[in-house]
Order: C-alpha cells, then sequence, then structure tokens
C-alpha cells in the first residue's frame, strides 16, 4: 500500500495550498497584530500567541499574489520553523486532506521566480490541484528581507 | 537511582573534572614542581578510572590507567612534566572526553581504544623519553611519605574550596587524616574498599596476598576499614595507609548538601513562568489604577513587590560568570600556539562578569574560535616578533565589563594587526565589494568585511583557521543572540575584536510611548530624561540648522529625531492630533552621543518581557526585540543604537577620532589624521588635530571678562581661560605696543576651540572655523614661528599646524610677564 501524507489545505485567492500536518502547531481565527515599521513587506506584523511573539508573513504577498481584499479578516496557520513558530497568513482554511505519494506532481517548468522554490509540487485532488507549500521556505525572509534594505 | 541515572552523573561530574583538568595541566606545564596541583590531576584521572571501572567502561579504564600510571611517577618526583608529557596528557583528556561523548550517544565507551596513545603515554613513563629532568627521579618515593600527607591535606581543601560552578563540595576540616577516614560512613566503605587495597598494592607498599589477609579478617566482621586492618595487622605503614586514604576523599560525598544539581530545562521553564508572571502583575497593576478600593491596591502593591524580587532572585540562578567559558581558554592557547609555533601569554580581565546562562553557552563558540585565530593569525612567529623589536611571547587579552546595559568582550592581541589593503584587494578578488565601494570605505569599514562569509586573508590554510569559514559564523551567532562584533586593528600593534552582547535576554525596565497609535518601549539604560515643550513653546524651542532640527537642552544643541519619521509612520508630524501640538522629546544616548527623540506620547514606565525578534525581522536594525505588554498586545522594542545609527546620530567620525589618537601617539605621520581647520590671525590657514579638541564654542562679546592681562569667560561652571592666537603668535610685538582690553562691544561673536590639554581646559580664540578634513598630511616643512609644529598640506593648501602645548607655554609666559603697565600679578598668576 502506498505512503499517504496528511495536508492541512487553505485557500489563497481561490488557489488551493497545502502544507503537511506535521508541521503545522496550530490554526486560529484572526488575531491582534502589531505593524512593524520598516519590516519586509510581507511581514503583516506580530501576534500574542499564548505569550509568545509569533510573525506573521503574508502568504498572498510571499506568493507574490493579489493583495488580500480590504475587509478581509485572515486566518493564522502558525507552523513550526526551525526558528521557532511562524503564522501564515491564509484567506481561508479548508479541510485536512489525506494524499498518496502517487498523486504528487513537481511543479511545472514554467512556474519560475521565487515563487519556485516555494512551491514542491502538486497534488492532483479530485477536481482540483493541491499546491504544496514549502512551509519552511515560506518563512525564510533573509533573502527578501535584503532586497528591501538594498532597495532603501 | 537507575544505572542511567549513575552513569548520567558521572558523565557530569567527569566533564568538569575534564575542564578542570585541562586547566590544571597547562598551569603545570608553567610551574612543573607544582605537587599539589599534580596531586589534584592524579585524584582527578584516578576517579574517573575507578568509576568508569565500576560501571563497566572498560576502553575508558584502559586509557585513564596508563595515564595514571605517568602521572603517578609525574607526582611522586620521578618524573617532571614537559612538553611533550603534558601533551600526551592532555591527548588522553580529549581521548576521555571522546569516550565520554561516546557513552553519552550510545551507553557505550567506543569502539576505538587509542593504542597510539596508550603506547605514548607509557614510552614517556621512562625517565629518560621527553627530556633530562630526571634528577628528581633519583629521590626514593618512600623517602617523600613522611610529608607527602600534610601535602595531600591540603591541596584537597584547595580544591574544595573552588569547587566549579554548581557542583559544591564544602571544605572538611580535616584534622588528621585519621579523624577524616572515621568521618566517612559505611555506605561510603564500599566502593573505596577495593581501591585503597589495589593503590597500595600498585604503590608497592603491599603485596597483594596482605590485601587478601585483609579482607578475610574483614568477612570475619571486622568493622574497621581496609586499611585500619592493614596497619593493626603490621603488613602496612600507617603513614602510606594514610595518604592513599586521602587521595581516595578528594571528593567527601556528605559534605555536598548545600547544594544540589539543577537542570537547565528547569530554570528555563522558571524564568518563563516568572515572566508570565511578571506580565499578569503588570496587567493588575493596570486594573488597581483605575478601580478605587484599599484592599486591591494593598495586595496588588504586595504582589508587585513580590513578584520583582522574585524575578531578580530567578534571574540570578541563571546568571553565571564569564570566567567559566574563559577557563578553557589557557589550554586552547596553548595547543594553537604550540601548533603553529608560537609563543603566547594569555591574560583575563573581568572573569566574575556575569551573564546569563543562555547567553553563556551561545557566545562559547564564537569566543574560542576569536581566540584561536588571534593565535593563529594576529600573533606573529617569535623571530618576527623579535625583528620588529617586540617581545618573543605574544600576548592576548581577554577583557570583560559591562556598560550601559550590556556586556563588552574584548580580544586583544598584539600582533600584526590587520592589512586593510590586503583586505581590500582580497575583497575585490572575490567580488565582495565592487571597486567604486572600495574607493568609498572607511577603513573600519573594511576591517569588517573580515566577518563576510567566504574571506579570508591568511596566506596559508593552517588546520586552524584560514579556512574562510568561522569569522561570518561568529558574526552570526552573536547577532542571533542581539550583539554585535566589531574589529579595530592598528597595523603592527595589534587587533582588538570587541563583542557586544546583552546582559540577558530576560527582563529589563522599559520607558513605553506611544507613535503613530502603535507603543513602543525603549530601554531605561539609554534614558536619560523628558522634555515637554507645549505647543506655544514649540516654535521658538526647536530650531533648525540647514534644515535638521534641533533644541537647546541647557544651552546645548540636541540633535532631534523624529520617530514616526524614522518609522516612516505618518507624514504629517508636525500636528499629530493626539498632541495638541506640544512635543515630547526623550533625550537618549547612544553611544557617547546624545539625541532627542520626538514621540506622539508618553506612558509610562514599566518592566518588559524581552522576546527576541525572529529571523524574518533581524535585518530590521531599529528593533531590538519585542515584548507583550500589560493588555496583551504587541510592543516593539526600539534599539537605540541602531535608531540612532539610521538617523544618522552616529557616524563613522566618532570612531575615526578614537583612532586618530592611537595613531597620533604612534607618532606615525603616513596614516591619515583628522584636523580642524581654521582661520588664525591674518586669515592664515592653520589646523590642529581633531583629537585635541574638546569642542567648538561661539561667545558673543559680552561674555568675555579680563582677568588681570587674560581674557576669561564663564563656561559650564568654569573660569575657561581664552587665549588669543595673535598674542601668542605675534608675542613681541603685542607687547610693545600693550595688550589691548576687551574687544570692541559692536564685533561679532567670538569663535572658540575649547581644547583639553593636561587635565586643564582652555579656549583658543580664532578669526573663524572653515572645515573638519582627512588628509595624510605627509608632505611638510619647518616651522617658521613658534607655536607651529610645522607647515603641512592639507586639501591641497599649505597650512599650519599648530603645536597646542607650546600655545599654552607661551600664553603662559605672555601672562607671567606683565606687559601693560597696570597688571596685577597676583591675579595673573592664576
Amino acid at each position: 500500500m502506498a505512503q499517504t501524507l496528511q495536508f492541512c489545505t487553505f485557500y489563497l485567492d481561490k488557489l488551493l495550498f497545502g502544507v503537511e500536518l506535521k508541521g503545522v502547531q496550530e490554526v486560529i481565527r484572526s488575531l491582534d497584530m502589531t505593524k512593524v515599521p520598516l519590516a519586509p513587506a510581507v511581514v503583516s506584523g506580530l501576534i500574542n500567541l499564548r505569550g509568545q511573539i509569533v510573525t506573521a508573513v503574508d502568504l498572498r504577498r510571499r506568493l507574490e499574489l493579489e493583495p488580500r481584499p480590504a475587509g478581509m479578516l485572515a486566518m493564522n496557520v502558525v507552523v513550526r520553523s526551525e526558528d521557532g513558530a511562524v503564522s501564515l497568513l491564509v484567506d481561508e482554511i479548508g479541510d485536512v486532506v489525506e494524499v498518496e505519494e502517487t498523486t504528487f506532481e513537481p511543479a511545472p517548468e514554467t512556474l519560475r521566480g521565487s515563487v519556485r522554490e516555494m512551491i514542491l509540487g502538486v497534488h492532483k485532488l479530485n477536481g482540483r490541484l493541491m499546491h504544496v507549500l514549502d512551509s519552511e521556505k515560506a518563512c525564510q525572509m533573509s533573502e527578501v528581507a535584503e532586497a528591501a534594505s538594498a532597495g532603501r | 537511582m537507575s544505572d542511567s541515572d549513575i552513569v548520567q552523573d558521572f558523565l557530569v561530574e567527569s566533564y568538569e573534572n575534564l575542564d578542570r583538568l585541562d586547566r590544571d595541566l597547562v598551569g603545570l606545564e608553567k610551574n612543573p614542581h607544582d605537587r599539589e596541583a599534580l596531586a589534584g590531576v592524579f585524584r582527578t584521572i584516578h576517579t574517573i578510572k575507578g568509576t568508569c571501572g565500576f560501571l563497566g567502561f572498560n576502553k575508558l579504564e584502559k586509557v585513564a590507567h596508563v595515564g595514571e600510571n605517568l602521572l603517578t611517577r609525574l607526582r611522586d618526583g620521578q618524573l617532571t612534566l614537559n612538553p611533550e608529557r603534558t601533551t600526551a596528557l592532555l591527548g588522553m583528556v580529549d581521548a576521555v572526553r571522546q569516550m565520554l561523548k561516546e557513552i553519552q550517544s550510545s551507553g557505550k565507551d567506543g569502539e576505538i581504544d587509542y593504542p597510539e596513545l596508550r603506547e605514548t603515554l607509557t614510552r614517556l613513563q621512562s625517565p629518560t623519553a621527553g627530556d633530562a629532568g630526571s634528577a628528581a627521579a633519583a629521590v626514593p618515593s618512600s623517602a617523600s611519605v613522611p610529608t607527602k600527607p600534610a601535602e595531600v591535606v591540603s591541596s584537597a581543601q584547595k580544591t574544595i574550596d573552588v569547587p566549579p560552578q554548581g557542583e559544591a563540595a564544602l571544605p572538611t576540616p580535616v584534622g588528621s587524616p585519621l579523624k577524616a577516614r572515621n568521618k566517612n560512613d559505611d555506605a561510603h566503605r564500599k566502593p573505596t574498599k577495593g581501591k585503597i587495597g589495589g593503590l597500595l598494592v600498585e604503590r608497592g607498599h603491599v603485596q597483594p596476598e596482605d590485601i587478601a589477609l585483609a579482607l578475610e579478617e574483614q568477612e570475619k566482621g571486622d568493622r574497621r576499614r581496609l586499611g585500619e586492618i592493614l596497619v593493626a595487622l603490621g603488613l602496612a605503614k600507617a603513614d602510606d595507609v594514610s595518604a592513599v586514604q586521602q587521595l581516595l576523599d578528594s571528593k567527601p560525598r556528605d559534605a555536598a548538601a548545600e547544594t544540589i544539581r539543577v537542570g537547565v530545562n528547569l530554570l528555563d521553564k522558571l524564568m518563563t513562568l516568572v515572566g508570565e508572571l511578571v506580565l499578569a502583575r503588570n496587567q493588575l497593576l493596570q486594573i488597581s489604577n483605575t478601580v478605587e478600593d484599599t484592599g486591591l491596591q494593598a495586595v496588588s502593591q504586595r504582589m508587585n513587590l513580590i513578584a520583582t524580587e522574585l524575578q531578580e532572585e530567578v534571574m540570578k540562578t541563571r546568571m553565571q560568570p564569564i570566567g567559566n567559558i574563559w577557563s578553557q581558554f589557557p589550554r586552547t592557547v596553548r595547543d594553537v600556539a604550540l601548533g603553529c609555533s608560537k609563543e603566547v601569554g594569555i591574560e583575563m580581565e573581568g572573569k566574575e562578569t556575569e551573564l546569563d546562562k543562555t547567553i553563556i553557552e551561545a557566545i562559547k563558540d564564537p569566543l574560542t574560535h576569536l581566540v584561536r585565530n588571534s593565535v593563529d593569525h594576529g600573533i606573529e612567529l617569535p623571530e618576527d616578533r623579535v625583528k620588529v623589536g617586540k617581545n618573543r611571547a605574544g600576548r592576548l587579552v581577554l577583557r570583560a565589563f559591562h556598560e550601559g546595559g550590556q556586556v563588552n568582550i574584548e580580544i586583544s592581541d598584539d600582533g600584526a594587526g590587520l592589512n586593510p589593503e590586503r583586505i581590500r584587494k582580497k575583497a575585490l578578488e572575490r567580488g565582495v565589494i565592487t571597486s567604486e565601494q572600495a574607493g568609498r570605505m572607511t577603513e573600519r569599514e573594511i576591517f569588517n568585511l573580515i566577518f563576510l562569509p567566504g574571506f579570508s586573508t591568511a596566506e596559508k590554510v593552517t588546520n586552524v583557521s584560514g579556512r574562510g569559514v568561522g569569522m561570518d559564523v561568529v558574526k552570526t551567532n552573536v547577532e542571533r543572540i542581539g550583539g554585535n562584533v566589531d574589529v579595530q586593528s592598528t597595523p603592527g600593534q595589534g587587533t582588538t575584536v570587541r563583542v557586544k552582547i546583552p546582559l540577558t535576554l530576560a527582563i529589563i525596565p522599559a520607558l513605553v510611548v506611544t507613535c503613530g497609535g502603535d507603543r513602543y518601549a525603549i530601554p531605561q539604560v539609554s534614558l536619560l530624561e523628558l522634555v515637554r515643550l507645549e505647543a506655544d513653546e514649540v516654535s521658538k524651542g526647536i530650531e533648525l540648522v540647514h534644515g535638521a532640527p534641533i533644541y537647546r537642552l541647557r544651552g546645548r544643541l540636541l540633535p532631534l529625531v523624529y520617530l514616526s519619521r524614522e518609522l516612516k509612520l505618518a507624514t504629517d508630524i508636525n500636528r499629530a492630533p493626539e498632541t495638541d501640538g506640544a512635543v515630547n522629546i526623550v533625550v537618549l544616548q547612544a553611544d557617547e552621543r546624545q539625541f532627542g527623540l520626538v514621540v506622539d506620547q508618553i506612558n509610562d514606565t514599566e518592566e518588559i518581557v524581552v522576546k527576541p525578534l525572529r529571523k524574518q525581522l533581524k535585518t530590521v536594525k531599529t528593533f531590538a526585540g519585542s515584548s507583550i505588554m500589560g493588555d496583551g498586545k504587541v510592543a516593539l522594542i526600539l534599539d537605540v543604537m541602531g535608531l540612532a545609527q539610521r538617523a544618522s546620530v552616529i557616524t563613522e567620525t566618532r570612531d575615526r577620532s578614537m583612532t586618530n589618537k592611537v595613531t597620533e601617539s604612534a607618532t606615525s605621520a603616513a596614516l591619515k589624521q583628522t584636523f580642524l581647520l581654521f582661520a588664525g590671525p591674518g586669515d592664515s590657514r592653520m589646523a590642529i588635530p581633531l583629537a585635541t579638541l574638546a569642542r567648538l564654542e561661539e561667545f558673543p562679546v559680552a561674555q568675555v571678562e579680563m582677568s588681570g592681562t587674560q581674557w576669561v569667560t564663564q563656561y559650564r561652571g568654569q573660569i575657561l581661560p581664552l587665549i588669543r592666537l595673535n598674542v601668542v603668535l605675534e608675542e613681541r610685538r603685542q607687547r610693545l605696543r600693550g595688550l589691548p582690553a576687551l574687544p570692541a562691544i559692536d564685533s561679532g561673536p567670538i569663535q572658540v576651540l575649547v581644547l583639553n590639554h593636561e587635565g586643564r581646559s582652555f579656549g583658543l580664540v580664532v578669526e573663524r572655523i572653515l572645515d573638519i578634513v582627512e588628509d595624510r598630511a605627509d608632505v611638510r616643512s619647518a616651522a617658521t614661528r613658534p607655536a607651529v609644529l610645522y607647515s603641512v598640506v592639507i586639501g591641497d593648501r599649505v597650512t599650519e599646524l599648530l603645536d597646542v602645548p607650546a600655545i599654552l607655554r607661551i600664553a603662559e609666559s605672555t601672562a607671567a610677564r606683565p606687559a601693560a603697565p597696570t597688571t596685577i600679578s597676583a591675579e595673573v598668576a592664576n
């Protein structure tokens, strides 16, 4: 029997994404956020997660998608990165899906740019594709930050 | 206690012992006849050997055993310690450490039993091996026996007095060896039983059969100790037995009750909980301030006090002196120095400087790397040192001290220093910087290139360093804990690496301010005072210097930095709605500069729990961390230094003037210096080194008074003598003409350079201040008049460089030889 993997899914600009469930700490609704001036644009701010301060990364910006429409509250998908917990801001939470390795396909060659390294590939689900997000890469901000500061 | 617990204890204890061994052995190398230290080393190895035999780690036991054999002979004076033997013994320590690591990870002592090392150790046991220092070997071991017990006792006390961190044993008053033995209880007797016999046999004091005999006695029910039985049976000398017993009693366990070992995890947890408690207390205090309830207020006050005290105490449990990690450096330095045939002495200052445990651990590796680097790259070979007139042995100085809520650690060597040209070239070669950048960089910026990844200027790569890994890792590691690294170097004189790290990552007092609707915390350590300008004072209080806003704070000009502008928060900075036009200025200290930070609102001071910023935000230098406020929201902690740098309050100039002091004293004229240019009498172009200058001032003529023939002015609560350059330079003519009184009241304000010379301040009145320039100033000619050092080309024009001490001398002699007929000499003498 083929190996199955569990993914926590969410939507960003109507696209379906998934991160491996074992890397997800928790999912919470919108929290008070503190802006961080001068920070890279993808950093939305800091949130207080039961006494732990967590950086919130706007996944829409990170994945170079359209900005979130005004008034739409983001959900937090808190993932464990090598540098502690990081919250990924998403539009909407989907189900936990179980997929077999056989439905996986790497990202097409035509997917270019910095987005490519964050999207490991897709799982072919019934009727739609689930983008597999490398949450560790999505949390890594160094190049982005440097680019931002260099632009100053 | 389970088996694994025993092994765990054994590991912890052994690691500590090994660290001490490193220290002791290196110390012994310098003073090979220190019997007490030798006895200490012997005991440590013996304990390890004994315990691992007991736990069944045979390979480890084997290695420790050969080491012990060598140590026995050294201790008994049959051999002396030479570098070869020290190296072999240190090698053994390393092997033991390796095996302990193995045990820790796998539970077994590994596959290797170090045959070469054991062979070396065995070979070195013969007196002829290594050196001829076997004069002491002529002394038969038995001859020294009578003196030994006393010696050993004192050394035992010594080692106990200085217990390694945490693990403690109180000094047991050991009056006589016998008394000490009687103190041991039954439980303690069992493990030593075999040992004392073994040791006695090993040292040739008794025969194995005698031990067997005594053991039989014990089995028959004799409750005395084995040694006592041996003595009673006349099989051993009491002195021998007590000497051996003393060796075994090096760690009296019954005296260890004063301290206990606590897992670091537990302390960390405590710390987190205290942090949470502080937060809850802050919330409670906020509530109690709004509720009119004396009972609640009393309780919350009390709670406040307790929480504060608890916090302090918990913090203390985590503080450790930096000496704990420095103690291994003599060994590191010795090994590296030996490896590259250099001679290096290490000095330490401020060993007792305390730091949070997590920080101590985080800086251990970076510091080790820096130390190795200094020895390997910084310090020259002995021959080269002698050639340039230095001591054969290089000097490495470690210094730690507190400054501004931070701990500074400096690693200085008196080696060759960094070569800026070579670094520049290398950086260009590697494409780290462009040639355009290279042209613009200051020396200091160039030095700091060595912290970039993949950078090494070492001409040859050694096994220690020079492979281009390391300095960048040092920088990353230090920055991870919120510190920074900086390097300063003077070619030919040495290099200093300064690591600045926060004292603790935990809880600090801070001022909370609001700006652009968000709160920010400012660490109290950088805070000097708060100034509030009401709306009607603003327009005349805040002035502009070429567009840069400043505020006159008690006569001094304080540059103003608008937080909202620096953080790019709001565009309308002048009229934020909640300020009613008033301006709140937070006066801050960054390095040695002061500046005023303009914020929308000043809230309150609060104890905040510092949480470091994650990697994603590390590049934002304006913030030092974040914290959770009483209402549960997150606030950012401002990094005052980072902010000052961003707002260009601190620039390169300060550091430049500091290095100038150094180069000046080195009388090296080939180096760039910074000069203050000004117009002297008759509009002649003159200069002084900027380093001699304290301040530039402008006084209205009305403030100038006469004291005898001397112009003076009241300045910062002192009488500042004013020396007129035209008087000094044209002294003779001036005297003939008689001294003019005060300057004409309608002339403009006078410009004064305030100088410090040998602890005295005086003002030099000049025509006009021109500029500050940096120049090599190496085209020069002899002076044409007194008080001038020489004429020199600065900024493409001939400029007279003034001789400050000479000016003072001339000014004094003018004053002492009264020229004007009406002078009162008593006043002039001042």
